[in-house]
């Protein structure tokens, strides 16, 4: 069921408001809204939430045997699950054009950036492998889904431990997490997620981390997916306004600021939720 | 296993390009059966056909926007056309998400309000894949939207770069889209706005700005190639139907005494 358009007040105050570089929530045109980041019992278990926007992460592992074209390296699976839960126009069954979009994304951004190491998971080669599995629920949805999403998976995949395993010879003893302190996942690097959005209006800056008004009204997005170390993992803007190339890079330039930034305090909260978990080592 | 060098010493590509080369580009806008424009193109090896019927009546009246025309756009990719023989489902999520693709490019460029109610069906058919895909799809769009006749805000022109190293290319093939991080950008030459940029490989924010500078370029080059067989293929046109002018070169002439759109 397609959500009623906004009405032509709303978009004109918006309009107007935006031109004035005020935002209807507050915040600064280049202001995210801050995540919070909450963690479940279970290692691998976060629910982030961008204002009223969550999403919840969660990442399983199992041992499976893996497909005779990649006998070396672990099976990393993505599954993003929206349903009418998260808002009235997404429906159960047919995926509509927003969530292919979502679904790609993540896949890029998570799986074809080489955020986890696959060779890592490798346990006795042609036989057994880790296949970690990563479903995200949309939860609740008040814009910008995609950035929300690609954090708490990212998280999710960093706090999450995998148990133990011992190869000897041919077999394979895998630890209980009691018995031995379960390893966390290799990962190479943290890509962050940032979307910004466009107004048909040459005069109105871009805005960062759209509300779901200012998403509906928006002309364009631009997503942008990078690292705290400068290397863009992501770049797409599909269609929309068309931009200057200097327009484009100066949005990647902020991107750039905001990635350090975030990285900061995903690194700080993961610190303080590992310290406050008692793991005893018998 | 003999491993292909993307770019050897002496500055030749594995296909005996140069750096800044692109491939060989050909346009066919010869009519395909009942559709209301069509396009050819090929990238060197890859061939892509678009078929645009419209603006028609919408087969499905839940569908229709009451001011602005419907785009609806397919991708067929054929299974002979990679490498080793694979039959793509319809419903195969990197195909829906080339389609959206489209469908969003060509969004903001089709005059979509002058055909309310009204929809556009765009019809991409994939023969053959060496890389650029994305690149040669939205190529062959525009050449069809325009043989159709619908009236655009400008063209579309689309070409693929990527980093070696510390060099740039342009127009990868397959082997050296699948070694080297590229991105594929679309731009609108009268501006050198750019409407599409996606890129999927991870890449230096520096090296990005230098590839990004170079493929906006490079999309001019590619209008270039465009525009004359749009004109050719107009030419021809009007001279077979006879309403042409009879001598020769004598285009230039404002025929109309409205002083616009001359030399057209």
């Amino acid at each position: 069921m397609r959500p009623p358009s906004p009405s032509i007040p709303e978009k004109d105050f918006l309009y107007t408001s935006l031109k004035e570089s005020l935002r209807l929530d507050g915040r600064l045109p280049m202001e995210l809204r801050t995540p919070t980041l909450t963690f479940g019992d279970d290692l691998g278990w976060v629910e982030c939430s961008l204002g009223k926007t969550r999403v919840l992460a969660q990442v399983e592992g199992k041992m499976v045997k893996p497909p005779p074209e990649r006998p070396y390296e672990g099976i990393i699976t993505i599954h993003p699950e929206i349903s009418p839960m998260a808002s009235s126009e997404y429906e159960p069954g047919r995926p509509s054009d927003e969530e292919v979009t979502i679904t790609r994304m993540l896949d890029k951004v998570l799986k074809r950036s080489d955020a986890v190491d696959k060779e890592s998971l490798c346990i006795l080669a042609g036989q057994r492998v880790w296949h970690i599995r990563l479903t995200l629920h949309f939860l609740a949805v008040a814009g910008n889904m995609l950035d929300c999403a690609c954090l708490a998976g990212i998280v999710a995949l960093k706090h999450f431990r995998r148990p133990d395993v011992e190869v000897i010879g041919d077999e394979v003893t895998v630890h209980e997490p009691t018995e031995r302190a379960p390893i966390p996942l290799a990962i190479h690097h943290t890509p962050f997620c940032f979307t910004f959005a466009f107004f048909p209006d040459s005069t109105i800056p871009p805005v960062l981390d759209p509300s779901q008004l200012e998403q509906r009204l928006s002309a364009g997005l631009i997503s942008i997916a990078l690292n705290a170390q400068r290397e863009l993992c992501v770049l797409q803007k599909l269609g929309g306004v068309p931009l200057e190339p200097d327009e484009v890079l100066k949005i990647v330039a902020i991107a750039v600021q905001k990635a350090k930034e975030l990285n900061s305090i995903v690194d700080a909260r993961l610190r303080e939720d590992w310290e406050g978990r008692h793991v005893e080592v018998r | 296993m003999v491993r292909i060098e993307i770019l050897n010493q002496g500055g030749f590509r594995s296909d005996g390009r140069r750096q800044f080369e692109l491939r060989d580009m050909t346009i066919d806008l010869s009519q395909q059966g009942q559709a209301d424009g069509s396009a050819v193109v090929t990238h060197g090896l890859t061939h892509v056909l678009v078929s645009v019927f419209g603006p028609r009546e919408a087969k499905m009246r839940s569908q229709t926007i009451h001011d602005r025309a419907n785009i609806n756009v397919e991708v067929g990719v054929a299974a002979f056309s990679t490498g080793d023989r694979r039959k793509r489902a319809r419903g195969d999520k990197r195909i829906l998400e080339l389609a959206a693709t489209i469908k969003s490019t060509f969004e903001p460029v089709v005059q979509t309000n002058l055909y309310p109610r009204s929809q556009i069906d765009i019809f991409v058919q994939v023969l053959q894949q060496d890389g650029g895909l994305l690149q040669a799809c939205i190529n062959a769009t525009t050449l069809a939207l325009v043989n159709a006749g619908i009236p655009l805000l400008d063209f579309v022109c689309a070409v693929t770069g990527g980093v070696h190293s510390t060099s740039p290319l342009l127009d990868l093939t397959l082997l050296e889209e699948n070694d080297v991080p590229n991105v594929t950008v679309a731009v609108m030459p009268k501006t050198g706005k750019a409407t599409l940029v996606t890129m999927e490989t991870r890449l230096h924010v520096d090296r990005f700005e230098e590839i990004f500078r170079l493929a906006a370029d490079a999309g001019k080059v590619i209008h270039g190639e465009m525009k004359s067989a749009v004109r050719s293929r107009t030419s021809e046109l009007v001279t077979v139907m006879g309403s042409g002018p009879r001598a020769s070169g004598g285009d230039l002439v404002d025929k109309d005494g409205d002083d616009r759109m001359n030399g057209y």
